[in-house]
């Protein structure tokens, strides 16, 4: 590397500043709204003058907002898990065995990937509400499943073919049974590639509002992001920013911490396959 | 929507499909065993392929069915097969023109938005020499940040009453109530939520480009403009293609932020939105189905028109090649 002169030093600390304000501006934001009082939020003001977590009191004794949070966290959890799993049967399989039909599955994926979903919004609202899975729990479970099998197919093929499995026929030569094998060779490796998966699914399956403004109607199924658009004030002309900002700030920062914590995954799993060319 | 983008398809792709026809070759006559490995491999598979199949392919199929009906939920009894007469309707009405334009200029005007910064703040991360990590993770926030909140922190800033943009920039704008500045901070958005993202992918461009490559023709004499359009664009044209396709796509389905923002007033309605409203708000299932058929064949079409552009690329690139 060359040596860095006065000149380079600015032009990159100028540049990681504006990315780092860029990215951050409207988050800040939306904390501080969430943090004016009612009286306060026209103040046309950055920063809170006298913060307060009225707001946050405010979201969380309406029975609305606790059970779109509740029914995000279980949906999204639920359609990760089984988006993963079959996910990883069709990975090992593309990656291990040989058959005829893997590039056709690939391919479907890709296909599927590239899918509007706007297109079958009206079949599955009629299918749904015939087949009474019209705001449920799984109405939501299936089309995210299925949305993100896609993305888990593609990362978890592209960690599996990372991963020396011939490891396993040695453990075995050395006397482990198959399931030791398993457990204590091919788990271990598999892991963060499922890990990573099982991120971005759920990131999607949190973010969605398209399927769950139009498959939900109710509490019972309607998920954070819908909710949120829903909200209403006392009257018309109350429109409740305030409560919209704090409902906001609960479910991004999670998600933001997740975000931070797993960050080297998920730029893994975001540009895998990319790195070996 | 965030996109779902099979990581580096294209690499992956050829990679895989070589070897198996090499294996399959060599199977010829299939042994006892070559059988259950194939038998297992299917039975894998199936699962999340059934999946994708019933809940992709069957609606399809039933949206294009309900597409060739008068069938309104409001009014059930009136249900009747009437051909394509509902895409006449569709293409006869200027509404559709007039959303498909919004949704062309939104896409076409963020994804090339989307691009520039994208390949700005992909360079950034891939040459900093310090604040590297600092830089990778508040990038990534905007990816993590749900859309509809997105939305609605960029609509609070600009609002006139709540938001601080007007008093910032010394304006009394009133910025949803006319198209053009209502199109500015629906595409602001868009741009703000998935610029990491496209970086993301362009980052493992960068990473395509040998460096020794770019010092030779720095010490050849080639100037920055130079390295930039003769070396590492042509080198990173595979991941270009990959990061442009998967943005317009998901560009060209918006709708979370027009939604929350305006929900398609001051003439900013989407494709999107006009399915969404024809079947969800006004429940005639004929009509919008036919919207959600022309979608799925636009994005077809744009599709087809990428891959396209793919091969052509790829075919130049490989003729370039030393």
């Amino acid at each position: 590397m060359r040596p860095t002169t006065t000149k380079d030093r600015v032009f990159w600390v100028a540049g990681a500043a504006i990315v780092i304000v860029y990215a951050l501006v409207p988050v800040a934001w939306i904390i501080s709204l969430s943090l004016k009082p009612p009286d306060k939020l026209t103040d046309g003001k950055f920063f809170p003058r006298n913060p307060t977590f009225d707001n946050y009191t405010k979201i969380f004794d309406d029975p609305q907002f606790p059970a779109a949070l509740r029914n995000s966290i279980g949906i999204a959890l639920i359609a990760t898990l089984l988006a993963v799993t079959l996910a990883m049967f069709a990975a090992y399989a593309i990656v291990r065995l040989d058959f005829p039909g893997k590039k056709i599955v690939l391919t479907g994926a890709l296909a599927i990937a590239m899918f509007p979903p706007v297109s079958i919004i009206g079949p599955l609202f009629n299918m749904w509400r015939s087949l009474h899975l019209f705001d449920t729990w799984f109405g939501l479970i299936i089309p995210y499943m299925t949305f993100t099998l896609p993305l888990a197919i593609w990362t978890l093929s592209a960690f599996f073919r990372e991963i020396p499995w011939d490891l396993d026929k040695a453990a075995r030569v050395d006397g482990a049974t198959p399931f030791q094998a398993f457990r204590r060779i091919i788990a271990p490796l598999a892991a963060p590639g499922v890990f990573t998966s099982a991120i971005l699914v759920f990131i999607f399956a949190w973010n969605d509002f398209l399927f769950a403004t139009a498959l939900t109607s109710t509490n019972r199924a309607r998920t954070v992001p819908a909710s949120i658009a829903f909200f209403t004030g006392s009257s018309q002309f109350d429109f409740p920013a305030g409560s919209i900002a704090a409902a906001s700030v609960v479910v991004t920062i999670p998600i933001i911490i997740m975000v931070l914590i797993f960050q080297r995954r998920i730029v893994a799993g975001l540009t895998s396959g990319a790195v070996k060319g | 929507m965030t996109t779902t983008v099979p990581p580096q398809a294209t690499s992956d792709l050829s990679e895989d499909v070589a070897p198996s026809k090499g294996r399959r070759a060599r199977k010829a006559p299939a042994s006892g065993r070559a059988r259950a490995e194939r038998k297992l491999g299917w039975m894998l598979c199936a699962p999340a392929v059934i999946v994708m199949l019933v809940v992709t392919a069957y609606p399809i199929l039933y949206a294009f069915w309900l597409s060739l009906q008068r069938y309104d939920l409001r009014r059930p009894d009136d249900r009747a097969f009437v051909g394509f007469d509902n895409y006449g309707s569709v293409l006869s009405n200027s509404l559709f023109w007039q959303d498909l334009s919004n949704t062309l200029i939104i896409t076409v005007i963020s994804v090339l938005i989307e691009l520039t910064l994208g390949f700005g703040l992909a360079f950034v991360m891939h040459r900093a020499i310090f604040g590297r990590g600092l830089i990778r993770s508040s990038s990534l926030v905007p990816y993590g940040i749900i859309t509809v909140v997105a939305a609605f922190a960029w609509r609070f800033a600009f609002d006139p009453t709540t938001g601080f943009v007007n008093g910032l920039l010394g304006t009394e704008q009133s910025w949803f109530t006319e198209q053009w500045s209502a199109y500015l901070v629906i595409i602001l958005t868009e741009v703000w939520k998935t610029t990491p993202f496209m970086a993301l992918l362009l980052l493992a461009g960068f990473t395509l480009v040998p460096d020794d490559l770019v010092k030779a023709a720095k010490v050849d004499g080639a100037t920055t403009l130079q390295r930039l359009t003769k070396i590492i664009i042509p080198l990173m044209k595979p991941a270009i293609m990959v990061a442009l396709l998967f943005r317009t796509l998901d560009a060209f389905r918006i709708f979370d932020s027009v939604f929350v923002m305006t929900r398609g007033a001051q003439n900013t309605e989407t494709l999107s939105i006009l399915g969404y409203n024809t079947l969800i708000t006004r429940l005639n299932m004929g009509l919008g189905s036919a919207v959600s058929i022309l979608i799925f064949l636009l994005v077809i079409l744009i599709a087809a028109l990428f891959v396209k552009g793919f091969g052509t690329n790829l075919a130049q690139q490989r003729g370039e090649a030393p």
